[in-house]
C-alpha cells in the first residue's frame, strides 16, 4: 500500500486493467451524464457571466437605465448574476444526488468488493 | 466636504484598542491552534491536509475564509464607494468563478489527488518533469498573491494603527510574519484550517452586521441607500451608479474583459483553493464544501455592496480619498462612522486575521508543494527515507517562505495590492486551469502538452504583465506628481492592457493542445482509464484519518 510519499498513485485494487472498467457501460452511463450537466452548464454560465461583462462594457448606456427609484438595469443585472451561481449550485447539488452518487457509490463498491 | 471630519476619522481610531483587540485574536486562535495540533499525528498527511478529516461545511467556511482576503474586504468595498458599479463587477467575477470549481474541478481533483496541484497534474504523466513545472506554477501564483497580502498589511498599518514610517511599518510586518510562520509550524493545516474558520465567521458577522445598520439607517431601502451615496457624491455621483466610471475608454473596456476572464477563470487554479479540497474526506464533502462556500462568498459580496455604497454616502468619496489608504480605508471609515473607536477597532482586527489566515494558507500550500513534489519526487525521485523527512523539509520551507513574505511585504509596502491579485489570478487562469481540465477531460493530453501549457502560461502572462502599463508607461498623475505604474520615469511598454488574461488564457490553452499533438509520446490509454475511472467514482481515494 501507499507510503507517505509514493511518486504514482497506489494500485489499491491490484494490477487490474482499467480500461475493462472504463468500457463498461455503467461506468460510460455515468461519464455521460457528468459530461452531460457540466459541460452545457458550464459554457450557459460562461455566456451569462460574459453577456454581463460585455454589456457593462460596450453598453453603459443601456445598463443605466432606471428601472425603479435609482435601481437601474446594470445592477438588476448584476444581482441576476448571483440568483443564477446560487440557482445552478442548487441544481448541480440536486443533479448529484440523485443521478451521480448512487451510479458512482455502486461501481466504487463492486470494484472494492471485486478487490477483496 | 473638507479634509477636517477625515482627520478626525483616522484619530478617532485607537492604536492600543486596535492591538488588543488584534492580541486578543491571536492568543485565542494561538491556543486552539496548539490544542488542536495535540490531536495530529505526525505524517505529511496531516501535516498537509489534516489528515483528510474536515467536514464539508467545515471547509467550506475555511475556504472563504482563504478566499476573501483583505483585498476583496477592503478593497471591494473601496472599489465601490469611489467607482460605485465597477467595483461590483468585481465581486461578481470572484463568485461566478466558483461554478467553474464546483462544476469540474473539485470532486474529481478530490479523488485522484493527495496532497498538491502536481498529484493531478502528474497522475498519468511523467513524475518529474510534469511535477517540477506544477510546482513552479504554485509558487509563481503563491508568491504573487502573497506579496500582496503582505504589501496591503503595510498600508492597513498606516491607517489602523497610526503608524505612518517605514521602520514602524516593517516591523508589524515582521510580527504579523512571524506570528503566521508560528501558527503554519505548530498546527500544520489542522491549525491552519481553524485560523480560516474562525476568521470567516469573525468577518462575514462584522460585514453583516455592518450591513444591516446601513441598511436600517436607509429604512431597508437600496433604491434610498443609492440615492444618498448619488446626493453624497456631488457631480460625480450619479456615474456611481452606472457602469463605465472606471472603465471608460476602448482600451480599459477591453482591459475590463480581460480583467474578468481572468477572475471567472483563474479561481479554479489558485493551488491554496486548490489544496483546501484534499482535507475533506471525500468528492462528496468536497462538493458540500463549494456549495458553503459559495452561500458564504455571495453572502458577503452582497454585503460589500451595500458597505460599499453606505461609505460613500456616509463617510465621501472625498474622505476616502484624502484618507490614509485610499480606497482601502472605505470599510474602516465606514466602521468609524457607525459604532465609533470599538467597531473601527473591532473591524481593523478582522483586517488583520484576514491578512494572517490568508497568508499561512498561501505558505503551507507553497511548502507542500516543494516538500511534496520539488524535494520528494524530483530530487529524491520518490524515495523519501522515513514519512517524517518530507515534513521536516516542508517546515524548514514554510520558514523560508515566510521570511520570503516579510521581506517582500516589507519592500513592495505600498505597491498597488489589486495588480499583484490580478497577477496570481492570472497565472492561475493561462498556467493552471488550462492544464488541469486537460488532464481531467482530454485523453490524448501527454505530458510534453502539459509543460508547454503551464511553462507558456507562465511565461505568457508574465512576460506580457513586464512589458504592460501597471509596469511602465502610466500617464503622470497632475495631482501626486507620479504615475500609476509600478517603475516611475521609464516607459517600455508595448502591451496595452493591465490585464493579459485575454491574450494568455486562449494560448495556453493553445500550447496545452499543440504540445501534445506535435508530440511523438502517446498518452499511456491505461492510466486515462484509472484516472477516469478514480475521478468520478472515488475508488482507492485517500481514505480519511479520524480524529
Amino acid at each position: 500500500m501507499s507510503t507517505e510519499s509514493s511518486s504514482s498513485p497506489p494500485p489499491s485494487t491490484g494490477e487490474k486493467d482499467w480500461r475493462e472498467v472504463q468500457s463498461a457501460p455503467e461506468f460510460q452511463d455515468l461519464r455521460r451524464r457528468l459530461r452531460n450537466f457540466v459541460f452545457p452548464i458550464t459554457g450557459l454560465f460562461l455566456a451569462w457571466y460574459l453577456l454581463y461583462v460585455l454589456l457593462a462594457s460596450y453598453a453603459p448606456a443601456f445598463m443605466s437605465v432606471k428601472v425603479f427609484g435609482n435601481v437601474n438595469i446594470g445592477l438588476i443585472f448584476g444581482l441576476l448574476q448571483f440568483v443564477s451561481t446560487f440557482a445552478i449550485t442548487a441544481w448541480y447539488v440536486r443533479f448529484a444526488d440523485r443521478r451521480l452518487d448512487p451510479l458512482a457509490g455502486k461501481i466504487r463498491s463492486d470494484l472494492e468488493e471485486e478487490a477483496k | 466636504m473638507t479634509a477636517m471630519p477625515l482627520a478626525q476619522g483616522v484619530e478617532g481610531s485607537n492604536p492600543i484598542l486596535n492591538i488588543a483587540i488584534f492580541g486578543v485574536f491571536v492568543v485565542i486562535t494561538l491556543a486552539i491552534v496548539v490544542r488542536v495540533s495535540r490531536r495530529a499525528t505526525r505524517g505529511a498527511s496531516d501535516f498537509y491536509t489534516a489528515g483528510g478529516g474536515f467536514s464539508g461545511p467545515q471547509n467550506g467556511v475555511a475556504i472563504s475564509g482563504d478566499y476573501l482576503s483583505a483585498a476583496s474586504f477592503l478593497g471591494i468595498a473601496g472599489a465601490i464607494a469611489l467607482n460605485g458599479y465597477d467595483g461590483f463587477l468585481y465581486s461578481i467575477g470572484f463568485l461566478v468563478a466558483w461554478l467553474v470549481a464546483l462544476l469540474l474541478v473539485a470532486e474529481l481533483l478530490r479523488n485522484t489527488g493527495k496532497y498538491t496541484m502536481g498529484d493531478v497534474l502528474a497522475f498519468r504523466m511523467r513524475q518529474r518533469p510534469v511535477r517540477a513545472a506544477a510546482a513552479t506554477s504554485t509558487l509563481a501564483v503563491s508568491f504573487f498573491y502573497l506579496l500582496a497580502q503582505m504589501a496591503g498589511a503595510g498600508g492597513l498599518i498606516a491607517l489602523l494603527l497610526n503608524i505612518s514610517d517605514g521602520l514602524g511599518q516593517a516591523v508589524v510586518i515582521a510580527v504579523v510574519g512571524a506570528i503566521m510562520i508560528a501558527y503554519v509550524l505548530i498546527g500544520g493545516m489542522r491549525g491552519t484550517t481553524w485560523v480560516q474558520i474562525i476568521k470567516a465567521v469573525l468577518l462575514i458577522v462584522g460585514a453583516g452586521v455592518m450591513t444591516l445598520w446601513v441598511l436600517g439607517l436607509n429604512g431597508f431601502n437600496l433604491s434610498h441607500l443609492l440615492g444618498e451615496a448619488v446626493a453624497r457624491g456631488g457631480e460625480a455621483g450619479e456615474a456611481l451608479l452606472n457602469p463605465g466610471k472606471q472603465y471608460k475608454t476602448g482600451v480599459l473596456r477591453l482591459d475590463f474583459v480581460s480583467l474578468a476572464l481572468a477572475l471567472v477563470l483563474g479561481t479554479a487554479g489558485l493551488p491554496h483553493i486548490l489544496m483546501r479540497f484534499y482535507t475533506v474526506p471525500t468528492a462528496k464533502e468536497a462538493r458540500r464544501s463549494v456549495v458553503w462556500a459559495i452561500w458564504l462568498i455571495g453572502l458577503f459580496y452582497l454585503f460589500t455592496l451595500v458597505l460599499g455604497y453606505g461609505a460613500g454616502a456616509l463617510v465621501g468619496p472625498d474622505a476616502i480619498k484624502k484618507a490614509p489608504g485610499a480606497a482601502n480605508s472605505a470599510a474602516p471609515l465606514l466602521a468609524y462612522e457607525l459604532g465609533g473607536t470599538l467597531l473601527l477597532g473591532i473591524i481593523a482586527a478582522v483586517a488583520f486575521a484576514t491578512i494572517l489566515a490568508v497568508v499561512a494558507g498561501l505558505t503551507i500550500t507553497a511548502s507542500a508543494s516543494f516538500a511534496h513534489d520539488i524535494y520528494a519526487n524530483v530530487i529524491k525521485k520518490g524515495q523519501v527515507d522515513g514519512k517524517d523527512e518530507e515534513v521536516k523539509v516542508a517546515r524548514i520551507t514554510a520558514v523560508v517562505i515566510g521570511v520570503v513574505a516579510i521581506a517582500g511585504g516589507i519592500l513592495a509596502n505600498g505597491q498597488n495590492i489589486a495588480f499583484l491579485v490580478a497577477l496570481a489570478f492570472a497565472v492561475a487562469a493561462s498556467a493552471n486551469l488550462p492544464t488541469i481540465l486537460y488532464s481531467l477531460f482530454w485523453k490524448r493530453f501527454n505530458t510534453n502538452g502539459a509543460l508547454w501549457s503551464i511553462y507558456g502560461g507562465l511565461a505568457v502572462t508574465v512576460v506580457l504583465i513586464v512589458f504592460s502599463p501597471v509596469v511602465s508607461g502610466k500617464p503622470v498623475d497632475p495631482v501626486t506628481q507620479k504615475s500609476a505604474s509600478m517603475l516611475q520615469g521609464v516607459d517600455f511598454h508595448w502591451f496595452p492592457l493591465d490585464n493579459p488574461g485575454i491574450v494568455s488564457i486562449p494560448i495556453s490553452f493553445l500550447l496545452g493542445y499543440l504540445g501534445t499533438v506535435l508530440s511523438k509520446d502517446k498518452a499511456d490509454p491505461r492510466k486515462y482509464a484509472e484516472m477516469e475511472v478514480r475521478s468520478l467514482t472515488g475508488v482507492g481515494s485517500e481514505k480519511p484519518i479520524a480524529h
